[in-house]
């Protein structure tokens, strides 16, 4: 006797607590595969964009900041640049130095967190979870000592940086960086032979490169598909075209895939971040404010600047009419963009692997929905 | 062999079982006699004659010591620091401030007329219950009369007990943190060990270090 099973819809979310932020799926069930997957998004909507065009340029850093929260140095940084283009201001070498550190340092305390909680979903409760948190930790901790914050940093200015860093700063640094190989290696060992993980990972909610393409993929979501397709690497904003780095790729566009290709491409940071220190020179961090005052007021025009943020292609649009605050502004937010492919992704997986798959995204729900 | 990852994994999580831990107790942790000792900064004997009934709770394992992370100097605290000698009630800080939460109502001072008229405060309330401590209101003041501050423990059941104003501003303990303040970041200037300025005299004016400065702090310092 067969029995008859008809298909179920359930609503998941928008609290349940393994949904990286305030998300909704509504999942059709087939037994235990999911037949159909619809994304309901919008609940952490703030009006980041709209604020914008309220607040003067400078002061609209601290709206970036809350964006992305997971990582707002980059967010500062890809809003910075926009400005820094529209307005034509040639920012302080050093400053631009101190940025690339901080957004790099931003990039492993991100993927930490991405890591850290894709095996969480994983069903490992917390052990690697609180090993990446203390990484991310120490990244914090330098955050402060920069500039007085862990999360809402503020740290950018147009130009360069406000603040030049404590001089306890590089020691610092210098004993993280050579601290975190030993770090990433213990995390890898404990994870990346892992018998249970290769099984919920490899070969699950697989991406083929054209799809990926197709939707505009960026970051880790598409290298992991075997695209290289890094703008740091394509199209160098700052002194990237400075530093040299491997773009760390995988074939596979699995959730295996996706994880190691962040844990690599911490490995990588570190290099970056060891080139930045070594090629920066004393000197002003920022313009003086006759280059670049406080109210800024650019000439009427547009600029999109787009930079390889921890999730993918972070751009700011901003449009100005010449006044003192930007007559539009346009956030390109890569987790918004990655989430288009959850459909492709998953039908056909099993329940059990949704929230792996869906962790194995990394989105910010502070980015999705701004 | 299968189950090999497995164990490997398991040989990390023991490794970390003896390290020593990275959690703080916030905001107290508790001791025995030896901990609490120490952190008295007397040897146990001594500490249990002093104060026998600590020294008992000690004993007993129920003692209990504060317990801070260490901060940067740089911290943004959610209180602030003002000099009122110093402040022109120009309201340039409430300009800036991207949440307008800053409210400034001056009426002219009738002083110091060579210098150009300085303006007499009324009303200085800054809103913390909507500050997000970006800290722009310092960066814009001109004078150098507001600073961050260091403390962060200023919860509190009623919201409307959350405005800092004027009175409060001028009695609060001036702990300011080295946030856009170069000087106090020059002389090593830290909030948490207790320290405070009192006056603007000797809370200095910011100026950002020459090239040669940095140079000497940055490279001829690391060698
Ligand atoms: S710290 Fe920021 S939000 Fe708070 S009063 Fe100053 S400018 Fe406004
Ligand atoms: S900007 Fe400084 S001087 Fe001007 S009103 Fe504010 S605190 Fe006073």
């Amino acid at each position: 006797m067969t029995l008859k099973t008809e298909p179920v819809t359930i609503n998941l979310g928008p609290q349940h607590p393994s949904t990286h932020g305030v998300f909704r799926f509504r999942v059709t069930f087939d037994g235990e595969q999911i037949a159909d997957i619809e994304p309901i998004f919008g609940y952490l909507h703030r009006g980041s964009e709209k604020l914008a065009e309220e607040r003067t340029y400078a002061q609209v850093v601290t709206l970036t900041d809350r964006m992305d929260y997971v990582s707002s140095m980059l967010s500062n940084q890809a809003y910075i640049l926009a400005v820094e283009k529209l307005c034509g201001i040639e920012p302080s070498p050093r400053g631009v130095w101190l940025r690339m550190i901080a957004a790099e340092l931003q990039r492993i305390a991100s993927h930490m967190v991405a890591i850290g909680f894709l095996l969480q979903d994983l069903g490992t409760w917390g052990t690697p979870l609180t090993y990446a948190m203390r990484e991310r930790e120490s990244v914090l901790e330098m955050f402060e000592m920069l500039c007085g914050a862990r999360i809402t940093n503020s740290y950018l200015r147009p130009g360069g940086v406000f603040m030049d860093a404590p001089v306890e700063f590089l020691p610092v640094l210098d004993s993280f960086l050579s601290a975190l190989p030993h770090r990433i290696d213990e995390l890898e060992s404990y994870l990346t032979g892992n018998e249970i993980i290769f099984a919920r990972t490899k070969g699950v909610a697989v991406l083929k490169p054209e799809i990926a393409i197709n939707a505009s993929l960026t970051g880790p979501m598409i290298r992991a598909s075997g695209i290289d397709w890094d703008l740091r690497h394509r199209d160098p904003y700052d002194y990237y075209d400075r530093v040299s780095f491997k773009r760390p790729l995988h074939r596979a566009g699995d959730n295996f895939a996706r994880y190691w290709v962040r844990m690599q491409e911490m490995r990588e940071c570190i290099t970056i971040i060891r080139q930045c220190v070594e090629q920066m020179e004393p000197g002003p961090v920022r313009p003086s404010h006759d280059d670049v005052p406080y109210l800024l007021r650019p000439p009427v025009g547009d600029a999109y600047v787009a930079i390889e943020g921890s999730k993918g292609e972070l751009g700011f649009y901003l449009v100005s009419d010449g006044g003192i605050s930007p007559y539009r502004c346009h956030v390109r937010a890569p987790s918004f963009i990655n989430l288009t492919l959850l459909r492709e992704m998953l039908i056909g997986t099993l329940m059990g692997d949704l929230f792996v798959s869906f962790g194995s995204v990394d989105l910010n729900m502070g980015e999705v929905d701004r | 062999m299968q189950g090999q990852g497995l164990l490997k994994g398991l040989g990390v999580t023991m490794k970390n079982f003896v390290r020593p831990v990275h959690t703080v107790q916030y905001p107290d942790r508790k001791v025995g006699l030896l901990g609490a000792a120490k952190r008295a900064g007397v040897s146990p004997f001594r500490f249990f004659a002093d104060n026998p009934r600590e020294g008992l709770k000690a004993l007993l394992f129920i003692a209990t010591v504060p317990e801070r992370v260490q901060q940067a100097p740089r911290f943004r605290g959610n209180e602030f620091t003002w000099y009122e000698d110093r402040c022109t009630g120009c309201a340039s800080c409430a300009k800036y401030c991207p949440l307008g939460i800053i409210k400034i109502v001056t009426h002219p001072g009738g002083i110091d007329v060579q210098e150009g008229e300085s303006y007499a405060i009324d009303v200085f309330d800054i809103d913390i219950g909507r500050c997000m401590f970006c800290g722009l209101c310092v960066e814009a003041c001109p004078y150098d009369a507001l600073h961050m501050g260091s403390q962060f423990e200023r919860g509190n059941y009623v919201r409307n007990d959350l405005v800092i104003d004027i009175e409060q501003l001028r009695s609060n303990l001036k702990r300011p943190s080295s946030w856009f303040r170069p000087q106090f970041e020059e002389r090593k200037f830290d909030p948490f060990k207790g320290e405070t300025v009192d006056d603007h005299y000797k809370a200095g004016r910011h100026e950002q270090p020459s090239p040669d400065e940095l140079k000497e702090r940055w490279v001829d310092g690391r060698k």
